[in-house]
Parts: C-alpha cells; sequence; structure tokens
C-alpha cells in the first residue's frame, strides 16, 4: 500500500432493507485513496454514488467489508468517535447548501470551528481566511437568505475548509448552480486542493464537475465499472 | 468554549420565532394558568378556613368536654361556668391573644303586633357575643359594622342586630320589638323581649338566612347563664391562623384540665382539629398537585408535538450539525439546553402575568353573592385570589418540565434514525 494512502475501500457491501428483502446499493467496492487527491464518483442515478461517500463520511456503515479512513475503520467506529472523525477531519458540502438560516455567514463558517473548541481569537481568524479563499470577505454579516446560489455555495465550502480537514465530502455540489457559479466553485476547490493538499472526493453527474476531475470512478449498479486517471 | 457553544445555541433560539416565540408562549399560557389557580384555590381555602375561624371554631375554642360531644345541639346546659375567671387566666397567659365568649342558642322568634298576639314567628339561631365595650374586639372579628345593612350597631341594652332577609320575611322593622322563646341553662322555658337595632348581611349563605346576634349579657340574662358561656374563641392579634402555634396552644392548655373524669371540664381545639379543616387544608393541596400534573403532562404533549414540527423543520439544521461533527448526544444536549432556555422564559412571563392577575384577584375580589344562594358551606361570597411565596415558583414546574420533557421525547427522533437517514431527509 502507498505511503500516502489516506482511505481505503475493501470489498465494502452496503445493503438496506427494502419491503420484505434487501437492496443491495453497494456491491463490493474496493477502492484506494491518498493524499490530495480530486476525485469523483460517477454513475447514473441509483448507482450508490451518495451510499458511498456516506460509508466514507462515516455518516454510515458498511453492511460488509471494510473502509478505513484515516487509519479508522468506520465499521467499527462508536457513534461519538464517528463524530469526532467528522469534526476533526471531515468536510461536507450538500447539493442543497445546508446553511443554518438564521446565523450570518461569519457564523455559519464559524460552527465547525465551536465544535472543535477552538478558542475565539483563533476562530475569527481562520473564518475570514476561509470567507477570502471563497471570495465572500465582504458578505460576513449576511444571512443565506440574502444570497445567491453560487454564493451560499461558496459559503458552504468555506465551512467545510475552515478547519483545513484532511478530506472534504462534496455530493453534487454544483447541481444548483449554473455553469459560471459552477467553474467559479470547481476553481475555488482546484486551488485549495493544490494549496493544502486537501483530498475532494465528489458524487456528481455533471459534466462540469467531470472535467476538473483528475480521477474518475465509474459506479454501476453499486459496482466499480470504470477507474480512469 | 462551551459557553461559546451556549452563545451561539441562544443566538439561534432568539432569531428564530418559530422556535423560540411559540413555544415560550405555550408554557407562559401554562404557567400563567397555573399561578391563577394556585393562588385562587389558595385564597378560597384561606377565605373558608377565615370565615370559619371567624364564626364558628376560632384560632382555638374552648368547650366543656360534654359540650363539644353534642355542640351541634348548642347543648347551653352543658355550658361553660366561671367563664370570668377563666378569661382572666387566658388573658393573663396568652396576653398576644384575643379571648372573647360567645353563646350560641336556637329558639322561635316571635314578633308581636299592636296587642301584643303573634304577628309572625320564625325559628332563629342566635349568637350571643361581646358587644359591652365599644369597639369590643368580637364586633370586629365578626365584621358587624361592615355587615350592618339596615339601622344602626346595637347601643342599649337589648338591642340585637338580625339577618337583612330574615328581617324581610318576618316584615320585621327597624326598632319594633322580636320576643325570643327559648330554654333556660338548667331547661326552664324562657321568653325574652329585644328590640332590632339593626339587620346584617355577611354575604354567607348560613348565617343569613335566620340569625339574630345579641350582647351576651342579655343572652346571659334571657337564658340564666350567668357567667357562662357555650365557647370561648380565642385568636391571634394578627388573625392569621398558624396550625402549629395554635395546637402547641392547645395542648398546653388541655395539660392544666386533664381530668378525664370530669365532663364539665374545658377543652381547647385548634381549629385544624375541629370538624374538617385540617382534611379540607390536605385535599386543596392535593388537588393543587393533581392540576398541575395534569398540566405539566398536558403541556407536555403540546411541547412535544410543536418539537416533533420544529425537529422535521430542523432536519437540515440537524444534518449539518451531525455532519460537522457534533455527536448525536451533544445534540441532544444543546436541545435540552434550549427548552430549559424557553421553559424558564416561557415561565417568567407566565408567572409575571399570572401574579398581576392574581394580585388584582386578591385586592379586589369578585362577588359571587348571587350565585351562591344555595351553599351550605361558610365562606364569603366575595371570591379572592390570594398570592404566597409558592405563586412565584409553581409556575416554573410545568414550565420548564414540560418544556424539557416535550424535548426529551422529540429528540428521541434523532437518537432512533441513522445518521444517513436523516440526511437522506433533509434532502428532500
Ligand atoms: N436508506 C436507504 N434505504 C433504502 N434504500 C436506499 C437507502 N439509501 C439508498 N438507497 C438505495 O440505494 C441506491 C443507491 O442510492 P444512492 O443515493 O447512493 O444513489 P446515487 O448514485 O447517489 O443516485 P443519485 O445520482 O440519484 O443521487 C438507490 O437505489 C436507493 O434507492
Ligand atoms: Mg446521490
Amino acid at each position: 500500500m502507498k505511503n500516502n494512502q489516506i482511505i481505503s475501500i475493501e470489498n465494502v457491501i452496503k445493503r438496506f432493507p427494502m419491503g420484505k428483502g434487501e437492496f443491495t446499493a453497494l456491491d463490493g467496492v474496493d477502492l484506494t485513496f491518498g493524499k490530495g487527491e480530486f476525485a469523483g464518483f460517477v454513475g447514473p442515478s441509483g448507482s450508490g454514488k451518495t451510499t458511498l461517500l456516506n460509508v466514507i463520511g462515516s455518516l454510515d456503515t458498511p453492511t460488509q467489508g471494510k473502509a478505513t479512513v484515516l487509519g479508522q475503520s468506520v465499521g467499527d467506529l462508536s457513534e461519538k468517535n464517528a463524530a469526532r472523525l467528522r469534526n476533526e477531519h471531515l468536510g461536507f458540502i450538500f447539493q442543497t447548501y445546508n446553511l443554518l438560516p438564521v446565523y450570518t455567514v461569519f457564523e455559519n463558517v464559524e460552527f465547525p470551528l465551536l465544535l472543535l473548541k477552538m478558542p475565539a481569537a483563533d476562530r475569527g481568524k481562520a473564518v475570514l481566511d476561509a470567507l477570502e479563499w471563497v471570495g465572500l470577505s465582504d458578505k460576513e454579516k449576511s444571512k443565506p437568505a440574502q444570497l445567491s446560489g453560487g454564493e451560499c455555495q461558496r459559503v458552504a465550502i468555506a465551512r467545510a475548509m475552515v478547519k483545513k480537514p484532511k478530506i472534504v465530502l462534496a455530493d453534487e455540489p454544483t447541481a444548483n448552480l449554473d455553469a459560471k457559479n459552477s467553474h467559479r466553485i470547481l476553481q475555488t476547490m482546484e486551488t485549495l486542493n493544490a494549496e493544502l493538499q486537501t483530498t475532494f472526493l465528489f458524487a456528481t453527474h455533471d459534466d462540469k464537475v467531470i472535467r476538473y476531475l483528475h480521477r474518475k470512478i465509474t459506479l454501476e449498479d453499486g459496482r466499480v465499472a470504470g477507474d480512469e486517471v | 468554549m462551551k459557553n461559546a457553544m451556549l452563545l451561539f445555541s441562544i443566538k439561534g433560539l432568539l432569531r428564530d420565532r418559530s422556535r423560540s416565540l411559540f413555544p415560550i408562549l405555550m408554557v407562559s399560557a401554562g404557567a400563567f394558568l397555573c399561578v391563577c389557580l394556585h393562588s385562587s384555590m389558595k385564597g378560597t381555602v384561606t377565605d373558608m378556613v377565615d370565615s370559619a375561624a371567624r364564626f364558628d371554631t376560632g384560632h382555638v375554642k374552648i368547650m366543656t368536654r360534654v359540650y363539644n360531644e353534642l355542640a351541634d345541639q348548642m347543648p347551653n346546659d352543658l355550658a361553660l361556668m366561671g367563664v370570668g375567671n377563666l378569661l382572666e387566666k387566658l388573658k393573663r397567659k396568652h396576653p398576644d391573644m384575643i379571648w372573647t365568649p360567645r353563646i350560641k342558642f336556637g329558639g322561635l322568634l316571635d314578633i308581636p303586633d299592636e296587642n301584643g298576639l303573634t304577628r309572625t314567628q320564625g325559628p332563629v339561631f342566635g349568637i350571643g357575643v361581646d358587644m359591652s365595650a365599644r369597639h369590643s374586639p368580637d364586633t370586629k372579628i365578626l365584621n358587624l359594622e361592615k355587615a350592618l345593612v339596615r339601622g344602626r350597631m346595637p347601643g342599649h341594652k337589648t338591642e340585637i342586630l338580625i339577618s337583612d332577609s330574615f328581617a324581610r320575611k318576618l316584615d320585621l322593622k327597624i326598632g319594633e320589638t322580636a320576643t325570643l322563646l327559648g330554654s333556660t341553662m338548667y331547661g326552664a322555658t324562657t321568653t325574652y323581649n329585644f328590640k332590632v337595632a339593626g339587620t346584617v348581611r355577611f354575604g354567607m349563605t348560613p348565617l343569613d338566612r335566620s340569625t339574630m346576634i345579641a350582647d351576651i349579657d342579655d343572652v346571659r340574662m334571657a337564658l340564666d347563664m350567668a357567667d357562662s358561656a357555650g365557647e370561648i374563641m380565642g385568636y391571634t392579634n394578627d388573625m392569621l391562623y398558624d396550625d402549629k402555634r395554635m395546637t402547641g396552644i392547645a395542648d398546653a392548655f388541655n395539660r392544666d384540665f386533664a381530668d378525664p373524669d370530669d365532663e364539665f371540664e374545658p377543652v381547647m381545639q385548634s381549629l385544624g382539629e375541629q370538624g374538617m379543616m385540617r382534611d379540607l387544608l390536605r385535599l386543596v393541596n392535593v388537588m393543587v398537585a393533581i392540576v398541575v400534573s395534569i398540566f405539566v403532562f398536558a403541556m407536555s404533549v403540546v411541547l412535544w408535538n410543536a418539537g416533533l414540527m420544529n425537529g422535521i423543520r430542523r432536519y437540515g439544521e440537524i444534518g449539518v450539525r451531525l455532519a460537522m461533527g457534533e455527536s448525536k448526544g451533544g445534540l441532544y444536549r444543546s436541545m435540552i439546553v434550549e427548552s430549559v432556555c424557553i421553559g424558564i422564559a416561557g415561565s417568567a412571563l407566565g408567572t409575571a402575568a399570572g401574579l398581576a392577575v392574581s394580585y388584582w384577584l386578591q385586592q379586589n375580589g369578585i362577588d359571587f353573592s348571587s350565585m351562591m344562594q344555595k351553599s351550605a358551606i361558610l365562606r364569603s361570597s366575595v371570591w379572592r385570589a390570594q398570592v404566597t411565596s409558592v405563586s412565584y415558583y409553581i409556575g416554573f414546574l410545568p414550565g420548564v418540565f414540560a418544556s424539557v420533557i416535550g424535548t426529551m421525547f422529540a429528540g428521541i427522533g434523532i437518537y432512533r434514525r441513522q445518521t444517513s437517514q436523516l440526511f437522506r431527509e433533509l434532502e428532500v
């Protein structure tokens, strides 16, 4: 195994109960990712992209097989330790931004740092840095409702990046954005990937995203059908 | 750092009206009702106790042992003798209390026409009260001056007060003569002429039907009861009943008169020891507890529902917070903290409003006299609330409990769901 490997998926199977039987969403996935990758899962709807991201993000556990993230086996983590893993090392970006509507941009980005129990002075600086990365320094006092979709997604990126996580998981981050905004945020993420060596994993069927990917993994019916660099 | 998180939660609460305003209003409504309920029940009981004390039981009351056993029949043949002496002793021993003798008696009140023949007649319930002094304490204890409807207070020998409705029924006018037909302490029949000085209404149905109030010296003359009295009432100076203290005084008194063979020996009983007063007080406390529990339960259910709806609305937030690494326990705790804040804020608001209303009801009262014609319980027809120290915190019990319990139930959903399931729901 490579030295800088941070994620390994070994024969992961994920089944969901469905009616009387079961539905197999992931059917024996084997993959590894190294530090600083900019990779994405593509494939038709229902092929298991989100499910795989959830397993890697320790939001879900594999039914069989082993998913190891930063040396920790996701299936064996307690709820608390899974939370800690997410807290310390993972950042999430969602299709539907999921900003907290009652809080300002600044407070939204600050939130993960509160969970990390970072001192106030450090928090302020980190938040302003993160907002600068995504070009929203002038909007720190705005509420999400006052922002455009693209701006909201940039806030979400800042929120995922503010703690400089090792891995960022982005599920359809551009689905609600127009071409111009999609390129903007992808460029932002590419830059952050280069500067901070953050590993980015996408789930997408958006061509605009796919063009940016350094590695494209195709899923079909819960199986890896292609893995191109 | 804990504070930063708490501050963050509170900021969110304040900004999100649906999370704060509605639950706070809910809680304050409940707290308000609890406070009002408590103070009005308290007021009712205090009023009942106070009325009973003034007219019937005293704070303590002395009778002979046998009189006590047959008290319902007003057996004046069993009355206390040597009352003057006993009063002297009592006043010396308890100078901080009011001691006053009374005689209760029954009989017929006969109203003669100008020829001295019976014009009308009716059974009467009489109370002989010490009205000798210009400002005798008992006149005040019975609120006689306030109760006066027509005429004036008795100032001369043989003058009496009589229930206003009784006077109307007998067509009795101020200044007319009324003859009491009764029996003396020794069982002989007696007639005695009184003169009506005024009419009274106490606002207490049992007393307002057919009562006459005479000076105790006249009653002693009429019933041949020199230096006797059916009862000696004792009251604290401030007219506030203290069960422990009064029972203590009664016990001490009874130790001095402990001859079990002498059934004419005086016995003293505190208000709590008479009739069902103590049971009544307990009953009321139990009722308050039950009603408050029902409130807690009902409000919990409502807040639980509100919490559930809120929870669904907040799946987005919950999902994001879990994704960012807050543990389910941490999330649950922060929701509980929020609910405590809401509980306290709502309770404070509701308690303030409840106290305002209760104080108003304590000062002004509501007159229910027209609705209480048939009541046989001795209580005044002006209903008042009473604010006690308990009124200040009783609203917080249901307020905070309901809010927290409601949130706890609502929050269980977070635990039961798979984290990824929460996401699935928030993405739809
Ligand atoms: N909790 C669940 N219970 C039952 N079935 C589920 C659950 N989660 C996912 N599935 C099923 O697993 C399959 C894969 O779902 P997944 O969300 O991973 O697809 P996807 O590749 O992300 O699709 P899309 O591109 O539409 O987002 C789907 O058929 C879905 O119905
Ligand atoms: Mg998906």
